[in-house]
């Protein structure tokens, strides 16, 4: 079932999502890529509701590219989580609500800072040094607590990421096969292999 | 033949001219004097007072509020101060509206309004005026002492027509000129808060038309950092406070009894 992970280490941001598309208990696709570059320096990783997640995530693209053109530069990952949680938080008030859960990661290019934001379907936001959505949640997380160090250089960052997927795999019922891994720091957003 | 195209904003004259902007202008250049001056670690805001006199009730001036007077000098959002030059009451309209927009873009992205993006938003209404339906445009000039994470202190400042544009030390109002080229003489790129306090003050003095600098013609304010939480902190003066800094610079007029007694 859908997975992601998301850790902080020294300058960067580790988002990773498994890349499974299912449909009631069939795998139509295992390629999907379900962490979007919102902005130059800002990841967004969605799952839930599968027609829900893609059309919220390209609404809050779209709507944080036309900030960035108006207005020089883009919103700092601070503002945009707290922006996409106003979005989740309205269109859960309105007659047919958002059901996505969201990991924002960027990193802020004014305060040269890592940040990473958990979000879920009923508006919460929460700033945190790691987090996790799906059913890997329940394995992941007690690795996380256990290895995860907001100082670490990259590789330590990915083997830590590593932990929590090869648990998932070994563990869970219905566990995904493949992830996607990006890690956004000061010079963007980039796609690295595990 | 000006007349024909002297009583509407939205209509061109030959020369390719929208009087209305001028003359707003032109009121702007009579109004009182603000200056700004951007410094290494704050910016420095200053005006001169115009409704000053010995029956008006300023008791409300003296206690309430965040400091100033409420004529020249405003708190926009906790990390903007603005100084308007201009039609008193055109300006509070404006004031209303910067506010207002600092706080919708707190409420939706959680964070300070960027000074840039705030006077962005009040030039689009300004220039509205000039364009649509007949109306006056707003005869108020504004500098805009700010700081945000973008661009750390930074000092704009926004004309009756809409253009906007960043200064490291400008003035607006009567004088302005003699203010800018004394301005221009004595800036120095890395002046810290305390001598821009002491440029500011001085190149005041010798723009105003009364000699003698006091609480009662001045207004007074300074943005800097606060140095335990490093999130902007807005210093609006009182007159005892004006008073007490003029005092320290050595700015402020002899006690004339004290100068009697002496001769």
């Amino acid at each position: 079932m859908e997975t992601s992970f998301a850790l902080i280490g020294k300058g960067y941001v580790i988002v990773a999502a498994d890349t499974t598309s299912a449909r009631s208990i069939v795998k139509m696709k295992n390629d999907e890529d379900k962490i979007k570059t919102v902005s130059p320096h800002l990841l967004m990783a969605y799952s839930g509701e599968p027609g829900d997640t893609v059309q919220f995530a390209e609404y809050i693209e779209r709507n944080l590219r036309l900030y960035q053109i108006r207005n020089i530069y883009p919103l700092r990952p601070s503002a945009a989580a707290s922006w996409i949680r106003r979005s989740l938080a309205e269109s859960l008030r309105s007659r047919n609500p958002y059901s996505v859960n969201l990991l924002v990661g960027g990193y802020d290019t004014s305060s040269h800072e890592p940040k990473l934001y958990w979000i879920d379907y009923l508006g919460t936001v929460s700033e945190v040094p790691f987090a996790a959505h799906g059913y890997g949640a329940y394995f992941g997380l007690s690795l996380l607590d256990r290895y995860h160090d907001p100082e670490a250089p990259l590789e330590e960052g990915l083997a830590t990421l590593k932990r929590c997927i090869e648990e998932v795999s070994k563990r869970l019922v219905v566990s995904p096969e493949k992830y996607k891994v990006k890690v956004v720091d000061k010079d963007g957003v980039r796609e690295v292999e595990l | 033949m000006a007349r024909r195209y002297d009583s509407r904003t939205t209509i061109f004259s030959p020369e390719g001219r929208l009087y209305q902007i001028e003359y707003a202008m032109e009121a702007i250049s009579h109004a009182g004097t603000v200056l700004g001056v951007l410094a290494k670690d704050g910016v420095v805001l200053a005006a001169e007072k115009k409704v000053t006199g010995k029956l008006l009730d300023l008791s409300g001036v003296k206690e309430g509020g965040y400091g100033g007077s409420g004529e020249k000098i405003f708190l926009l959002n906790s990390n903007v101060i603005g100084g308007v030059a201009g039609l008193t009451a055109d300006a509070n309209s404006l004031v209303n509206y910067a506010r207002s927009a600092a706080q919708r873009h707190l409420l939706a992205y959680n964070e300070d309004m960027p000074v840039e993006l705030l006077a962005q938003k009040l030039c689009d209404l300004k220039q509205g005026y000039t364009q649509f339906g007949g109306l006056r445009p707003f005869g108020v000039s504004i500098l805009y002492a700010g700081h945000d994470p973008h661009y750390q202190f930074q000092l704009y400042h926004s004309d009756p027509s809409g253009n906007y544009s960043g200064w490291k030390a400008t003035c607006i109002g009567a004088n302005n000129g003699t203010a800018q080229s004394l301005l221009k003489q004595e800036y120095k790129d890395d002046i810290v808060v305390k001598d821009a306090i002491g440029l500011v003050l001085r190149t005041m003095s010798k723009t105003m038309d009364s000699t003698t600098l006091s609480s009662e013609k001045l207004e007074f304010a300074v943005l800097t950092l606060d140095e335990e939480t490093k999130t902007p902190k807005a210093k609006v003066y009182r007159p005892s406070e004006i008073d007490a800094l003029l005092q320290s610079e050595g700015l402020i007029k002899k006690d004339e009894d004290a100068e009697m007694r002496s001769t």
